[in-house]
């Protein structure tokens, strides 16, 4: 529970010295409930009352590190149930499942799947972080397959799932340069689990029946000292999934009760039924609501691609829209008779276009004015992206010095804007381009073709 | 301490508006809780999944869709039937592409005979969708409201530029249902419903189209719309915002390189068929836990994984 400031009072020496730079401790103490000043401020708390303090102002959900090296990530630490109030901070991952059950060739094709998904998509790596690792009984193919994975020359991070504490010591001892995460402490084995993962300071996932011994288990482990944790809110069927992750994220937020402020694991491939867009669906379900770790049977592009799209705008700071600098980007090393193309500002918007651009490898200059950070329609119907806007900056960005070419090849969606922009900008002649810019290439390509016959019947 | 539930109790609650007549109309709404949050209260009607046809040859849709109704796709009364028959979706959405001023541009008259032939041939409700013309749509949606009297069908959409016209026709003349549509933003969908019930449209009539897009092209905007809608609904007890939401996956993710491009540009990225699913499949999901309460998916195997997807969160 967030402490009030009668009760941060109580804990002070009631000096009113104002070493802490306020007039009272009264004062001092308002300031610490509201998480203006920090308790250590004041020279004179005790020991005891310093650690208590920390304590209940820490944050409500723990950050959560794993993984070394490049494949070091964060979950948790979040502030708010709705992306809209502040903003989401750290993104979840998506998990590919491995186990000591499967045949040599079932595990190289979901190395090989996870190698072929590796992809930029708007300055952003996309791939599966993670890779699942399950022990049912087999001790030797366990630790097989962990070596399997760990040389397969993967970058990722790792989640041991393991409920026997002697098997996860070895197979923690094989990769804990990579700073796996052990999964499967119950209420049952906690202690001996605790001990496998405290030496290294490894994350520790906490499974049970339900939410009510979910709850129990971290307090016992909790109360052994242990908190670099991750719960499991898989349930028995998807509907005691949704409600396991919205009350453990609700509960730690809404609620304060740290008990359950630590980041998830859902296991989207046992509620899947081997259904690959089952398994979509409730990964979009998941990523939206409190998945902070979601397991999947395995990755190709029908999955990634939605996936990590959804993800990367769910994450998206809602603060701060993504935008690029309005000015000349020159593609594919345009020259003096290369044409003009004109997007919008929108990064978005920018790299889509960008990307198709250099992948039709025909030389252009791309320019783009302010448009407010917009899409296409958007900044034009917000009246940021018109016939006298798109005009001026052709003018202002001197691209009139770099080509020699007046042809201006504008988006397809806003088709409308041709005679303003023609009107505006004499000596120029606008071509209006395709509205998908997936088809950019081939159109393109198109129109080099037939400026180069022209060319060469001139 | 001993573990407690975290309840949350609204005062607000998302009205019920019935499509279509008969055993197989549908009711939206009727939640006063979050999608699917029944640890709260009552959720309401589950949400139903449409299917989308069109009432002309679907030229500009892949190849998978021309294989997959090459028999029935030149004529929508019989791929309406089709659907109906093979797709399990509760309602069908019939877009008028053909109607575009920028296509074929067909006559209101000639599209209202096409949408009464269809909805006398199935017995699941149906929903109009327009041109996004917005001129065109009033004339359109003015002559199809009468040709479907009494068939409670809902039309997509009333916006800013024509509520008066559509409002007038569709939602009073022949009381069927308006669907309110905005672009993305929680005071945009309030001052639809706003002008709309103002105009005389009772707010039981009214369906909102808060606006959508593909996963990936913007959907922050819509999952944060929606969010902030439900919670101003329940919370604030909003009444303008009070209304179920209808989401049309269809039409933004049709047009999305990660559904629709072929082999030969993405060797990489598979079959484009299961990319399109995966899309729909993907988007659709996220609108569910978002706050629709209807989806208008593409393809027939979408259309069952959110069925299933329904059943089980409900
Ligand atoms: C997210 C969104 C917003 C966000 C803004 C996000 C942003 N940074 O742009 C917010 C919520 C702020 C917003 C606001 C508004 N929006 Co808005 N918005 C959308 C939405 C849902 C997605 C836009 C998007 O991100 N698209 C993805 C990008 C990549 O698309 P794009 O820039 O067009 O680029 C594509 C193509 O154009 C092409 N392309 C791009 N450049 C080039 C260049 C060349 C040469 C070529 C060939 C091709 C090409 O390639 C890209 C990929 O194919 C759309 C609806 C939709 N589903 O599209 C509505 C939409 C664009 N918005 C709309 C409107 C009306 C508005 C507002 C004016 C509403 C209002 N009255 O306030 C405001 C304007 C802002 C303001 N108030 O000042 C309307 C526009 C209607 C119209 N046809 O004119 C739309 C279509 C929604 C609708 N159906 O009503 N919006
Ligand atoms: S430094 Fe400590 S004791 Fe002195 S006024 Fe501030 S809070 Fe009180």
């Amino acid at each position: 529970m967030a402490l009030k400031a009668l009760d941060i009072f109580k804990l002070t020496p009631k000096k009113n010295c104002k070493d802490c730079g306020f007039p009272t401790c009264m004062a001092f103490c308002m300031k610490v409930a509201s998480g203006a000043a920090e308790v250590s401020k004041c020279p004179h708390m005790s020991d005891e009352a310093l650690s208590k303090l920390s304590e209940a102002t820490a944050p409500l959900m723990k950050t959560l590190k794993f993984g070394a090296g490049n494949s070091e990530y964060q979950l948790g630490g979040e502030t708010v149930l709705f992306r809209h109030e502040k903003t989401l901070v750290n993104k979840n991952r998506y998990a590919v499942a491995f186990c000591e059950c499967m045949t040599d060739e079932q595990i190289d094709s979901k190395l090989a799947n996870m190698k072929l998904v590796d992809y930029i998509r708007i300055g952003e790596q996309m791939k599966a972080e993670m890779a699942v690792l399950e022990y049912f009984e087999n001790k030797d193919a366990y630790l097989k397959l962990v070596n399997k994975v760990k040389d397969s020359g993967l970058d990722i991070a790792y989640i041991l799932q393991c409920e026997d504490p002697a098997v996860a010591k070895e197979a923690v001892e094989i990769l804990k340069d990579s700073k796996p995460i052990v999964y499967g402490a119950t209420k049952d084995n906690y202690k001996e689990m605790i001990e496998v993962v405290k030496g290294n300071k490894l994350a520790l996932g906490v499974k049970a029946a339900n939410l009510e011994e979910l709850y129990a288990t971290v307090e016992l482990i909790q109360g052994a000292g242990y908190k670099e944790l991750i719960l499991d809110v898989t349930g028995e069927n998807i509907k005691d999934t949704y409600t396991n992750a919205v009350q453990v994220r609700r509960i730690s937020l809404k609620e304060q009760d740290r008990t359950f402020g630590y980041p998830s694991i859902v296991f989207a491939n046992k509620l899947a039924n081997d259904n690959p867009m089952m398994e979509v669906a409730l990964s979009s379900v998941f990523t939206i609501k409190y998945g902070s770790i979601i397991v999947i049977d395995d990755i190709d592009y029908s999955k990634a691609l939605p996936l990590f799209a959804l993800r990367q705008n769910i994450f998206t700071d809602p603060q701060r829209p993504m935008r690029v600098e309005p000015k000349v980007y020159p593609i594919n090393n345009p020259d003096e008779n290369s044409p003009v193309i004109v997007t919008v500002d929108f990064a978005l918007t920018y790299f889509i276009v960008s990307g198709d651009v250099e992948r039709s490898k025909v030389p252009v200059w791309l320019v783009i004015p302010d448009a407010g950070g917009y899409s296409v329609l958007t900044a034009w119907a917000a009246g940021k992206f018109g016939g006298n806007s798109i005009a001026s900056f052709v003018k202002e960005c001197k691209v009139e010095e770099m080509t020699k070419n007046r042809d201006l090849i504008i988006p397809g969606k806003v088709a409308v804007l041709k005679g303003d922009i023609e009107e505006n900008l004499p000596g120029w002649n606008v071509i209006i381009g395709t509205e998908e810019s997936m088809e950019i290439p081939k159109f393109l390509k198109e129109y080099k073709a037939k400026k180069d016959e022209a060319l060469a019947n001139a | 301490m001993a573990f407690k539930m975290s309840v949350q109790k609204y005062s607000g609650k998302v009205s019920e508006v019935e499509i279509g007549t008969g055993e197989k109309a549908i009711k939206l709404g009727g939640e006063h809780v979050l999608p699917f949050y029944s640890f709260d209260g009552e959720v309401g009607n589950s949400p139903k999944v449409g299917i989308q046809i069109l009432d002309i040859y679907p030229d500009s849709w892949t190849d998978a869709y021309k294989e997959m109704y090459k028999d029935v796709a030149n004529d929508p009364v019989e791929w309406a039937k089709y659907v109906e028959a093979n797709s399990g979706a509760d309602f069908i959405c019939l877009k008028f592409d053909g109607a575009d001023p920028n296509g074929l541009d067909k006559a209101p008259e000639e599209c209202a005979e096409v949408a009464k032939n269809v909805v006398e041939a199935i017995s699941v409700p149906l929903v109009i969708a327009g041109t996004g013309n917005h001129d065109k749509d009033a004339k359109l949606f003015e002559k199809i409201a009468q040709a479907v009297d009494g068939h409670n069908c809902l039309f997509m959409s009333a916006v800013e530029d024509n509520y008066k016209a559509v409002g007038a026709s569709a939602g009073m003349a022949y009381s069927h249902k308006v669907g309110a549509e905005s672009s993305v933003d929680i005071n945009l969908a309030k001052q639809m419903n706003v002008l709309l019930t103002q105009l005389g449209v009772k707010s039981e009539n009214i369906v909102m189209n808060v606006g959508c897009s593909a996963v990936g092209y913007g959907y922050e905007y819509v999952a944060s719309t929606m969010d902030r809608i439900r919670l101003a609904a329940f919370g604030q007890n909003d009444k303008s915002l009070q209304m179920p939401i209808i989401t049309p996956v269809a039409f933004e993710v049709g047009h999305v390189k990660e559904a629709i491009a072929p082999v030969e540009d993405e060797p990489d990225w598979g079959c484009p068929e299961q990319r399109t699913i995966a899309m729909e499949v993907s988007t659709a999901a996220s609108c569910l836990v978002g706050g629709s309460n209807a989806v208008i998916l593409r393809h027939p195997k979408s259309i069952e994984t959110i069925k299933t997807l329904v059943s089980e969160l409900a």
